[in-house]
């Protein structure tokens, strides 16, 4: 799958769109696929602060945990509840219907720590 | 990946299905190729080929196997007729579990004995510190085995054998040949489907692999990996190695007390066992249904109350079992391995109700 247009991604394989202060993050093509069958999402509660590469909730596949972390810093405004009930969105749209979580930025700056579409390209070629 | 790992002889073809691969029991296996949803699907729906040849395979010959086999095991081997396979387990002297096993019982005289990959050394050791005339010879990565797992096994394989197998019963086999190929078949699994095992040289095995994908991929026969296997099978509530069988969990306290035949006068772990049977004290293994939508992963501690009443062993999403629900295994105290005890499992922190639920989880319909 080619990647999105307008996208910056993380080492750890989540993505972000960003308009204006207000970020949305998502687990890559390249992650959802890694990861398997996605059976459970457990995401922060609205309104949580949460840090630039902390860790604020987990991805199960079937048979596996996996941490699941922040590429940019701020505060939580909305999360994806579909997922509660239809985790498998992840797997099916991963930059679409399985968005995890928007953020309210606090440092616009932070960006420069996340990869370009070029860069994560080449990062997952590796 | 290891650079010990071992490779089966169908290694290529995995890696040509686009398999994803990770070492188990030594050797380099297929952990999925489609998805272990899709996989796990198939199995149910209609049928999924597994390659188990990562399996311990020896052979035993000799007039003496029987009474050899039933000193070093739980249940009963001298009253297996020929073609007949028995679930078996080894046991230490406390009880604890070396192994479950399967006994396959080729004539007379000779017998093959398929042991966990993981504990295949440590069995293989067992076996010759036990000599007793029996001779014993060590196929490990040399045969090959090819599962075919769910409804529509029999009907998918006959056109392939030369034997009828809607006679083969189950937990019987037969030496035949599959398109030309010498071969064991036996009517057993570790899906909780009807289903067949098929030993062969490792030499012929890519070609039985192949004909059988080639001839029935579009019939919705699907090669399936370890990790749809190991759902299929917990659902089922089989026991895997490592989990609800341990040196430390004995073959009572997980769940297979029906194959510890105390009938027989003397064998390896008797007294433990039939100490077990009679006390309360001893854990139990006992299944698990999650209310919620978070998994129970091994290691988890189970509380009842404040009570720590014991950890998780074996858990995953169970797609088989009441329309999708997480299900596991836990390793409890005696009192709280009850059906109907509701319990808390601790994930990250908080505690989510499980109920304790009789095993197996998922049963096929016939």
């Amino acid at each position: 799958m080619a990647l999105p247009q307008g996208l910056l991604f993380s080492k750890d394989h989540e993505w972000v769109r960003i308009d204006g202060d207000l970020a949305v993050v998502g687990f890559t093509d390249y992650a959802q696929n890694s990861l398997g069958d996605i059976v459970y999402v457990e995401l922060p509660k609205p309104g949580a602060h949460v840090q630039q590469f902390g860790n604020i909730g987990v991805v199960e596949s079937v048979k596996a945990v996996s941490d699941l972390f922040t590429p940019v810093s701020g505060d939580v405004t909305e999360v994806n509840d579909a997922l509660e009930r239809d985790p498998a969105a992840v797997n099916r749209d991963p930059y679409g219907d399985g968005w995890f979580l928007k953020v309210r930025l606090k440092d616009t700056g932070e960006t420069k720590q996340l990869l370009s579409s070029s860069e994560y390209e080449k990062l997952i070629a590796e | 990946m290891n650079q010990t790992a071992r490779r089966t002889a169908l290694y290529d073809e995995h890696r040509k299905l686009g398999a994803r691969m990770v070492e188990f029991g030594g050797f380099e296996m297929p952990v999925q190729y489609a998805g272990v949803l899709k996989e796990h699907d198939a199995v149910r729906r209609r049928a999924g080929l597994f390659d188990l040849s990562h399996m311990g395979q020896f052979r035993l010959s000799g007039e003496r196997v029987a009474p050899w086999a039933d000193t070093l095991t739980t249940n009963a081997v001298a009253t297996m007729q020929p073609l007949q396979a028995r679930y078996n387990l080894f046991c230490s002297d406390n009880g604890g579990t070396h192994d479950d096993t399967i006994f396959y019982r080729l004539g007379d005289d000779r017998w093959l004995l398929v042991v966990n990959a993981s504990n295949a050394e440590k069995m293989w050791a067992l076996v010759c510190d036990h000599p007793g005339g029996v001779r014993l010879e060590n196929r490990h990565g040399e045969d090959a085995l090819i599962a075919i797992q769910g409804p529509a096994s029999a009907s998918l394989l006959q056109p392939h054998v030369d034997v009828d197998l809607a006679a083969m019963r189950y937990y019987f086999c037969a030496e035949t040949e599959v398109e030309g190929i010498p071969a064991l078949i036996a009517r057993t699994g570790y899906t909780g489907e009807d289903g067949f095992e098929i030993f062969v040289d490792g030499a012929y095995a890519s070609n039985v692999w192949n004909d059988l994908l080639r001839a029935h991929h579009r019939d919705g026969l699907e090669p399936c990996g370890l990790g749809a296997r190991d759902v299929l099978r917990l659902e089922a509530g089989m026991p895997l190695y490592g989990h609800e069988l341990t040196e430390e969990i004995s073959p009572v306290q997980g769940g297979q007390a029906w194959a510890v035949k105390l009938s027989k006068p003397a064998f390896t772990g008797r007294e433990a066992l039939a100490q077990q049977l009679e006390s309360d004290v001893y854990a139990r293994v006992a299944g698990l249904v999650m209310r919620g939508r978070v998994p129970a992963r091994e290691g988890y501690a189970v509380y009842v109350g404040d009570r720590r009443v014991g950890e998780i062993r074996s858990g995953s999403f169970g797609p088989s079992v009441g329309g999708g629900k997480n299900v596991a295994t836990a390793l409890l105290e005696r009192d709280a391995a009850t059906a109907g005890t509701v319990l808390a499992v601790e994930v990250r922190g908080a505690r989510h109700e499980a109920d304790v639920a009789p095993m197996p989880f998922y049963k096929r319909s016939r």
